[in-house]
């Protein structure tokens, strides 16, 4: 009906040129290398003994044959099965470098023991932590996740809302910035002692050093972004009627976006910081806390199922955060990709 | 020199908005030195008259233009539309600026219905957009944003941006100063096809002289900042006009001329 297709062609381009890519190296062989690799995992979790007492490591063991056979299996009909066989295509050359790795770490821990013991747990005893210390650990993800949520969105609403004012009035701006010269700059984690005995509760004192984290980069970047919109818009928008609202709601705050996210981003990553702190120092839940508990009962492999499930939260709420941005600024040019 | 004088009785449809210029000087402060601009502009501009402006880079055309627009306020003398004093912008006097401007943030749709959504009529109005879009071409491309298009569709969009508003007075800076010269001379009889339909006045600021012959009913030419009125030249030839016209080369010797660009003629 239309003629128009730009995107439709830049869009539609790229994966038939990935498909090709893949058929040409080869991705069968890396498939089926990808198999073995978890196959080696598996088996070499059965073929030599245990050095201690683990219960898992049968499971483990089941677990990675599965994953090999799927992968073979993935491999193999990778054609019919649409979008999941391309991204098993594509990823196949991490899964050989990831299954070589775990492989290796069995070995080198349980098997022969070449690493020292209790700081380098097998992949066994991680296993055992997820299956065995599972309510505690979910309780710590929930409760993290209610602290850093809280305090986040506290911190980016103020923010953003501070970075517009200061941003769009000058008069605004003379109060606000030397107030956000002189307390933005510090670490949030340096209010911890003060907070943590003026606030109520040690909730309450974490999720004000949160919002701090995150409001300090939000509010700079709003405001940068803000203040950057070029005057040319705004002449468009008047000449053509518009209000003060219209040209803070639908031209200054549109056009600081993609400075907004980048203050979201940055606020994220050092709200993270002040939220581990807090929860080992203050509040007796959270991941956080889980971590300092592990270490004093020198449970390593407690401390590293915590840590890899850190990882995945912390690298899942950029993620969100990413395809947050993405949706909103569909009207970019060359977004970056998470 | 022959400057004829531009009080021809020509009749325009009513839509269009009067004029008037009277005895408007400006100046702007750069580090606590004056810059005299525009030094006692008159002219006065008939509703739907066809006017351009012609005058050396940086003489003041683009500040006087933002004071027809209301985007500034002149340091003496003052401006009227239909005897009404300018004091500020108003949706009916639009500026279409060398820039097309669009707000990257929305799409073509969007990006025309700007001036409706921000007087809040969008809601029952949503057909002058689709219709403008249609007048200016572009509506197989209302849903793309405006990093996917070419300068000359950008410029369109603009266009219909202004239009959309039903302008009295459509004011245009250089708007096809960018453009390569096959698109500009399709979007100036565009131009000359739509002010002839809606009969609206129009003020174009323009550096190429065959542009302001080909489109205008007057020529102002301007003198070197700050900008006085050096000549007023009517441009008495019907449309659509011919490039070879040699009325209108003739006219155009004369101006250059008056531009201090004889030796280049
Ligand atoms: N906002 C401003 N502040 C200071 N000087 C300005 C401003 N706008 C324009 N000028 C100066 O006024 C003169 C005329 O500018 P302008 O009207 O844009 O010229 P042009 O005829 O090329 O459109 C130029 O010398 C320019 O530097
Ligand atoms: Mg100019």
């Amino acid at each position: 009906m239309s003629t128009y297709s730009v995107s439709d062609a830049t869009t539609a381009a790229a994966p038939r040129a990935a498909v090709t890519f893949a058929n040409l190296s080869g991705s069968y062989g890396v498939g089926l290398a990808a198999s073995l690799a978890w196959l080696a995992f598996g088996l070499s979790c059965l073929y030599w003994p245990d050095v201690g007492d683990w219960s898992r490591t049968e499971s483990l063991a089941i677990g990675a044959i599965v994953i090999a056979a799927f992968i073979l299996f993935g491999t193999f009909s990778a054609d019919y099965l649409g979008s999941a066989g391309q991204a098993l295509r594509k990823r196949a050359p991490w899964l050989v470098a990831f299954g070589a790795f775990v492989t290796l770490w069995e070995v080198a821990t349980a098997k022969f023991a070449w690493l020292p013991l209790p700081f380098f747990p097998p992949p066994q005893s991680i296993l055992e932590v997820y299956t065995d210390d599972l309510p505690k650990l979910l309780d710590s993800v929930f409760a993290s996740i209610k602290l850093q949520l809280g305090g986040y969105i506290i911190g980016a609403t103020i923010g953003f809302v501070t970075g517009v004012s200061i941003g769009w009035s000058q008069k605004i701006g003379y109060w606000v910035h030397p107030v956000l010269r002189f307390i933005g700059p510090l670490p949030a984690t340096a209010w911890l002692p003060i907070a943590f005995f003026t606030f109520p509760s040690s909730w309450s004192a974490s999720t004000f050093l949160i919002a701090l984290a995150t409001g300090f980069p939000v509010t700079v970047l709003t405001w940068s972004g803000v203040a950057s919109v070029s005057t040319a818009y705004y002449d468009v928008a008047r000449t053509l009627g518009a209000k003060p609202s219209f040209l803070v709601l639908k031209v200054a705050i549109p056009a600081a976006l993609p400075h907004v996210f980048v203050g979201l981003f940055m606020g994220l990553g050092s709200s993270f910081a002040v939220l581990v702190v807090a929860e080992m120092i203050g509040v007796k839940a959270g991941l956080g806390w889980y971590l300092q508990w592990a270490q004093g009962w020198a449970a390593y492999a407690n401390m590293y199922a915590a840590l890899i499930v850190m990882s995945l939260l912390c690298s899942g709420a950029i993620t969100l955060l990413f395809r947050t941005r993405d949706r909103l600024l569909v009207w970019q040019k060359g977004v970056v990709k998470w | 020199m022959v400057v004829q004088s531009a009080a021809e009785a020509i009749t325009y449809p009513a839509v269009g908005a009067e004029l008037d210029i009277e005895g408007v000087s400006h100046a702007f402060d750069i580090d606590g030195a004056v810059l005299p601009v525009l030094d006692k502009v008159n002219l006065s501009i008939a509703p739907g008259e066809f006017v351009a402006l012609l005058g050396p880079s940086g003489c003041g055309k683009s500040t006087l233009l933002r004071l027809v627009a209301g985007l500034e306020k002149p340091r003496s003398g003052s401006l009227r539309e239909d005897e009404v004093r300018i004091s500020g912008p108003h949706p009916s006097r639009v500026v279409v600026f060398q820039d097309p401007t669009l707000f990257p943030w929305r799409s073509v749709w969007d990006n025309v219905a700007l001036g409706l959504e921000a007087q809040g009529i969008l809601k029952p109005q949503r057909h002058r957009v689709d219709a403008v879009i249609e007048l200016v071409g572009l509506s197989s491309f209302r849903n793309a944003y405006p990093h996917q298009l070419s300068g000359g569709m950008a410029q369109r969009v603009a266009l219909a941006r202004a239009l959309v508003n039903d302008p009295k007075i459509l004011v245009l800076d250089e708007p096809l100063g960018k453009l390569d010269s096959l698109t500009r001379i399709a979007m100036q009889s565009e131009l000359v096809a739509l002010w002839q339909r809606k009969g609206f006045t129009t003020l174009l600021v323009t550096h190429d002289v065959e542009e302001a012959l080909v489109l205008a009913n007057r020529v102002i030419v301007l003198s070197d900042r700050p900008a006085r009125i050096k000549a007023d030249i009517a441009v008495a030839r019907p449309y659509p006009r011919h490039r070879g016209d040699p009325y209108l080369a003739d006219l155009r010797k004369q101006i250059l001329g008056l531009l201090g660009l004889e030796a280049t003629w």
